[in-house]
């Protein structure tokens, strides 16, 4: 099984302090820690877990700049056969929808039987380019995945709902999927593995390559473009809690028993 | 602006909250803007939420069929895709949910729809919107735009819009 995973690098901002910048339009990156896209780990893990039982190759594509290279060799040590980065000044500004044309272009060169993504990026949270991207390519996809079963040319994918619920729905291969978090355990990369990878050929491709005017792409091919980011205000109701990690943990309780929280 | 079209979502016989949440959005924007509320309902055997409906909307889709009993993104992107070209509504909205998270994408790339998800602000700005979103996790909110001209579809995030009680409408049953 031929398996193409979209990744993303994002900034790590879960435990940053994250600030405007001068813009006012993107955040400052300065200081802000770079990895891949949570989720996308969860979905570069399914794809190698796949070609470990079935056999085939594993291709991880970004779009991005030369910094991304060390998200792709990260990818490329966890087990992924080969990368390529798609770079072009005409991708800049581009959204969700703009995203998914390159990489719907590159992804035609590939022989393909499944492509994976995240469900969404850490940073903009779109969760949109999988879904476009399989239409674009024209084939069916199922979002929220966290339980895969392959059998012959179909699949059974298990996505999650809300409330604890799952729904199972099969799909012909080829296929997209989006891949939640939590559907795997992905393995750990040492830096003795990405050392390894780090001459490994990563092919660049760019609007010339992928057949597509540069108006097609970046800003002028976008639907949508942020005008600003404003620091959200701060909601009432919410309780700060002090103490050391036994007094949290029992202010936690009580309040989760009194609101009801512990049957 | 002629038409909010809202698409009910509901799962084993429910009415889900969002849907609620989504009308009284819809309601707002649809008095400031001149534009009617319409609801489409999918499904089979689900008359009782048709009902339900009635006074939230001026005008309920209800779309009874048994390959619509439970929600498949195929199933539902086709018909959805032949209610909104019929009706041509200026704006869509469904639930940023499991059901919405599949749906929205694809369908909005097919109807080549400028697409915003996971939205908590919406704003009418002249003859486009401009919407709010939460980027970084929610440390930062961002106002977005849109570069193309509409008809627009939105996916709401579930809670972020209050339930506000209102007049009933009168839900005309197509």
């Amino acid at each position: 099984m031929n398996i193409v995973v979209c990744v993303k690098r994002v900034p790590e901002t879960a435990d940053a302090d994250v600030t405007i910048d001068k813009s006012g339009k993107d955040i400052d990156r300065s200081g802000l820690v770079f990895d891949l896209n949570e989720w996308d780990n969860y979905a570069i893990e399914e794809a190698i877990a796949l070609k470990e039982k079935f056999g085939g190759k594993v291709t991880v594509l970004t779009l991005g700049g030369e910094e991304s290279n060390e998200t792709l060799r990260k990818c490329l040590a966890m087990g992924a056969d080969d990368a390529v980065r798609l770079t072009d000044p005409a991708f800049s500004g581009s959204d969700a929808y703009a995203t998914a044309k390159p990489l719907a272009e590159a992804i035609r060169k590939i022989p393909f039987d499944l492509v994976l993504a995240g469900v969404q990026a850490e940073d903009d949270g779109y969760g949109q380019v999988g879904g476009v991207l399989a239409k674009f390519l024209g084939i069916p996809h199922a979002s929220l995945v966290n339980r895969l079963e392959v059998q012959d040319k179909k699949l059974r994918a298990h996505r999650e709902l809300e409330g604890g619920l799952e729904e199972v729905v099969e799909i012909d291969l080829p296929a997209l999927l989006t891949i939640q978090t939590g559907i795997n355990q992905p393995r750990y990369v040492s830096i003795m593995g990405i050392r390894k990878v780090a001459k490994k050929e990563i092919k660049v491709l760019g609007t010339a390559e992928l057949n597509l005017k540069p108006e097609e792409v970046g800003l002028s091919g976008s639907n949508l473009r942020v005008e600003r980011l404003f620091t959200p205000q701060v909601g009432e109701g919410a309780q700060m809690l002090q103490g050391n990690m036994e007094e949290l943990s029992l202010k936690v309780l009580d309040i989760l028993k009194d609101k009801g929280g512990l049957a | 602006m002629n038409e909010i079209m809202v698409l009910a979502e509901h799962r084993r016989g429910e009415l889900r909250d969002v849907t609620w949440e989504m009308f009284s959005k819809a309601r707002q924007l649809g008095e400031s803007l001149g534009a009617e509320v319409s609801v489409a309902l999918f499904g089979k055997g689900v008359n009782p939420l048709a009902e339900a409906l009635k006074p939230k909307a001026n005008r309920v889709l209800l779309v009874e069929d048994d390959r619509l009993e439970s929600f498949n993104t195929e199933t539902y992107e086709k018909v959805l895709i032949q209610l909104m070209t019929e009706r041509k509504p200026s704006l869509t909205l469904i639930g940023h949910t499991a059901m919405g998270m599949d749906l929205a994408p694809g369908l909005a790339a097919r109807l080549k729809m400028a697409l915003a998800t996971d939205c908590i602000g919406i704003d009418p700005e002249g003859e486009s919107f401009s919407v709010t979103r939460q980027l970084y996790g929610g440390k930062v909110n961002a106002k977005v735009s849109f570069l193309k001209k509409g008809p627009y579809l939105f996916t709401v995030r579930p809670g972020a819009f209050p339930v506000v009680e209102r007049d009933a409408l009168p839900g005309k049953r197509d």
